[in-house]
C-alpha cells in the first residue's frame, strides 16, 4: 500500500522568537522538510522613502536611525555623505576619524547581536548572548557620551559630527579596546568549538560563492561565501584608506562560517579602532553648513560596508532644500533574497538557524 | 577604489553591438531603450572585460512624464561600476523587462519598485507586491500618489 502524503503550510511568525523584528515565514513542509519558503514582509514599512520626499535634508538623518535600528551610526554615515558629494561639503580630518571609531563601534554592537541572538536561538540560551550584552552595554556607554543617546544617535552631520568628543570619551575607549579581544577569546572559549553548535551549523545553509554573488549578497554573507569584497578596501571612504586590517573569509559558505566572518570582523574592528585613535588629529569636527541646505541638481549614489553589508543611499536633488528621491540600498532586504534557494530540502529545524545566520534588522528590510 | 566606467565610451561599444539601443549617455551613466535593456544587460554581464556579475542595486524615480529605472552594476573582478539607467513613457500599465534571469539580486529589489512605483517587470516569477497588502490602492512613491484615494 502506498502512503498518500500532501504537502502542508506553516506559518512561522509573524514574531517568532527567533526573528529580529516583525517577520513572517510561510514554509510549505513535506514532512519536517522544507519544500519552498516565502518571506513575508513589510509588517514594520513605515514609508521612510516616500516620509523623507518630504523633508529638508537635514531631517532626514533622525530618519536613517530608523534603518536598522541596531546600527544607528553606520545608517547616518553614507546618507550624509552622499549629501556631501552632492552638495560638495568638506569634512574636516578629526570629524571623518571620529566617523570611523564610531561606525566601527557600531559594527562590533551589530555583530554581538547577530552572534548573540544566532547562538541563543540554537539553544544556548542566555550565556552567550549576556556575555556578549555586556561588552554592547559598554559600547552603549561610550556613545552616550558623545551624543546622549543609547539607541538612536542622529550623530553625525553633513560636514561633520554634531558633538565633540568629551574628554573621558578616549580613556574609556582605550580601556575598551584593551579589553574586547580578551572578550572575544572568551566567546570562542563558549562557542567556536561547541558540540552542539558545530553539530548544528557546520554544512547547514550553504551559500556558494556564485550564487552569493548572483543574488546580490552582500556583508559578511557575501564573504562567508569566499567572495574578498569589503567597501572599505575595495571602494574606500572616509579615512579607511589609511587603516590597515584584514578580510576575514569563509571557506565552506555554512552558517558556521558567517559565525566566524562575524567573530573575527570583530577582531579586525579593534585593530582600526586602535589606529585610528593613535592617528586621531585635533580640530575641527563641523564645517559650516546652510540650514537651508540646497543642494545643486543631481543625482548620488553613496555606500559603505555597514555590518549586514552594503548600505547605499540614491538621492536625487531638484535643488531644493528636500530630496527628489531618497532610496536606500538595504542589505538585509537583498541578503534575505538568499534564504530560499538556502533552506529547500532543509529540515524546518534550520530554517530557524539559517535565518538567524543571515543577521537581518526588520526595520531596514521594511524601512 | 572602484572606477566608474565613463558612459560616453561605453555608448559607443554598444551602440556597434546593439544599434540605435542608446538614449542617452554622459561621463556618470548609461541610458538605455528598454527593449533592450535584457540584451544589454546579458552583453555587459558575459563579456570578458565587462564582467559586471554583480547587482548592486536597483532602484526607479518617477519624473512626471517617464520613469526612471536605474541600476548599478558592479564588476567584483575588476572592481568597476556602472549606472545603467532606462525609462519607461508609459504610466497606466508601466512595464520594463525584469533582469531577475540574469542577477536573482534583482528579486526582492523589483517587488519593491512594483510596490511602491507601480512598475511592472515582464517575466519576473512573483511579480506581486511586497511591502504593501495586496488589497492596496495605488502606488506610494509616485509623485501623483495622494492618501485620500
Amino acid at each position: 500500500m502506498t502512503l498518500k502524503t500532501e504537502h502542508f503550510v506553516l506559518n512561522l511568525g509573524p514574531l517568532h522568537p527567533s526573528t529580529h523584528g516583525v517577520f513572517r515565514l510561510r514554509a510549505t513542509l513535506d514532512g519536517e522538510v522544507i519544500v519552498d519558503i516565502e518571506p513575508v514582509i513589510g509588517y514594520l514599512h513605515r514609508g521612510i522613502e516616500k516620509l523623507a520626499e518630504g523633508c529638508t535634508y537635514k531631517q532626514n538623518i533622525p530618519f536613517t536611525d530608523r534603518l536598522d535600528y541596531l546600527a544607528s551610526m553606520s545608517n547616518n554615515l553614507p546618507y550624509v555623505m552622499a549629501v556631501e558629494k552632492l552638495a560638495e561639503i568638506n569634512v574636516p580630518e578629526r570629524a571623518e576619524y571620529l566617523r570611523v571609531i564610531m561606525v566601527e563601534l557600531q559594527r562590533i554592537v551589530s555583530h554581538i547581536i547577530a552572534v548573540g541572538t544566532f547562538v541563543q536561538d540554537l539553544g544556548a540560551f542566555g550565556t552567550p548572548l549576556l556575555y556578549m550584552f555586556r561588552e554592547r552595554e559598554k559600547i552603549l556607554d561610550l556613545f552616550e557620551m558623545v551624543c546622549g543617546q543609547r539607541l538612536t544617535y542622529n550623530y553625525m552631520r553633513f560636514g561633520g559630527v554634531s558633538h565633540d568628543i568629551p574628554d573621558e570619551f578616549l580613556p574609556a575607549l582605550a580601556k575598551f579596546v584593551d579589553r574586547m579581544p580578551g572578550f572575544i577569546d572568551e566567546y570562542d572559549q563558549l562557542l567556536a568549538e561547541n558540540e552542539i553548535l558545530l553539530a548544528r551549523t557546520k554544512g547547514v545553509g550553504i551559500l556558494p560563492k556564485d550564487l552569493a554573488i548572483n543574488i546580490s549578497a552582500s556583508g559578511p554573507v557575501l564573504r562567508a561565501s569566499g567572495v574578498k569584497w569589503d567597501i572599505r578596501k575595495a571602494d574606500p571612504y572616509s579615512v579607511y584608506d589609511r587603516f590597515e586590517f584584514d578580510i576575514p573569509t569563509g571557506s565552506i559558505s555554512d552558517a558556521y562560517d558567517r559565525y566566524r566572518v562575524r567573530i573575527e570582523e570583530m577582531r579586525q574592528c579593534v585593530r582600526i579602532l586602535r589606529q585610528a585613535m593613535e592617528q586621531l588629529p585635533k580640530g575641527k569636527v563641523l564645517t559650516e553648513v546652510p540650514l537651508k541646505l540646497r543642494p545643486p541638481a543631481g543625482e548620488v549614489y553613496a555606500h559603505i560596508e555597514a555590518p549586514k553589508g552594503e548600505l547605499g543611499f540614491y538621492l536625487v536633488s531638484d535643488n531644493s532644500d528636500k530630496p527628489y528621491r531618497f532610496h536606500v540600498r538595504a542589505p538585509s532586504l537583498i541578503n534575505l533574497t538568499a534564504l530560499r534557494q538556502m533552506l529547500i530540502g532543509w529540515k524546518l529545524a534550520d530554517a530557524i538557524i539559517v535565518f538567524g545566520s543571515i543577521d537581518i534588522c526588520l526595520g531596514e528590510v521594511d524601512r | 577604489m572602484t572606477v566608474a566606467l565613463p558612459g560616453k565610451e561605453l555608448a559607443g561599444k554598444l551602440e556597434a553591438q546593439f544599434p540605435t539601443s542608446i538614449v542617452e549617455s554622459s561621463p556618470a551613466s548609461l541610458i538605455v531603450k528598454s527593449e533592450f535593456l535584457l540584451r544589454i544587460a546579458r552583453y555587459l554581464k558575459a563579456t570578458p572585460g565587462f564582467d559586471f556579475d554583480y547587482l548592486s542595486s536597483i532602484t526607479a524615480v518617477d519624473y512626471g512624464n517617464y520613469f526612471e529605472l536605474v541600476y548599478h552594476l558592479v564588476s567584483l573582478e575588476h572592481n568597476h561600476s556602472l549606472v545603467l539607467k532606462t525609462r519607461c513613457y508609459e504610466r497606466d500599465e508601466p512595464v520594463v523587462p525584469s533582469l531577475f534571469s540574469l542577477w536573482q539580486g534583482a528579486d526582492y529589489q523589483e517587488r519593491e519598485i512594483y510596490d511602491l512605483m507601480g512598475i511592472r517587470f515582464d517575466a519576473h516569477p512573483n511579480m506581486k507586491r511586497i511591502f504593501l497588502w495586496d488589497g492596496f490602492q495605488g502606488h506610494p512613491l509616485r509623485k501623483d500618489y495622494s492618501d485620500d484615494t
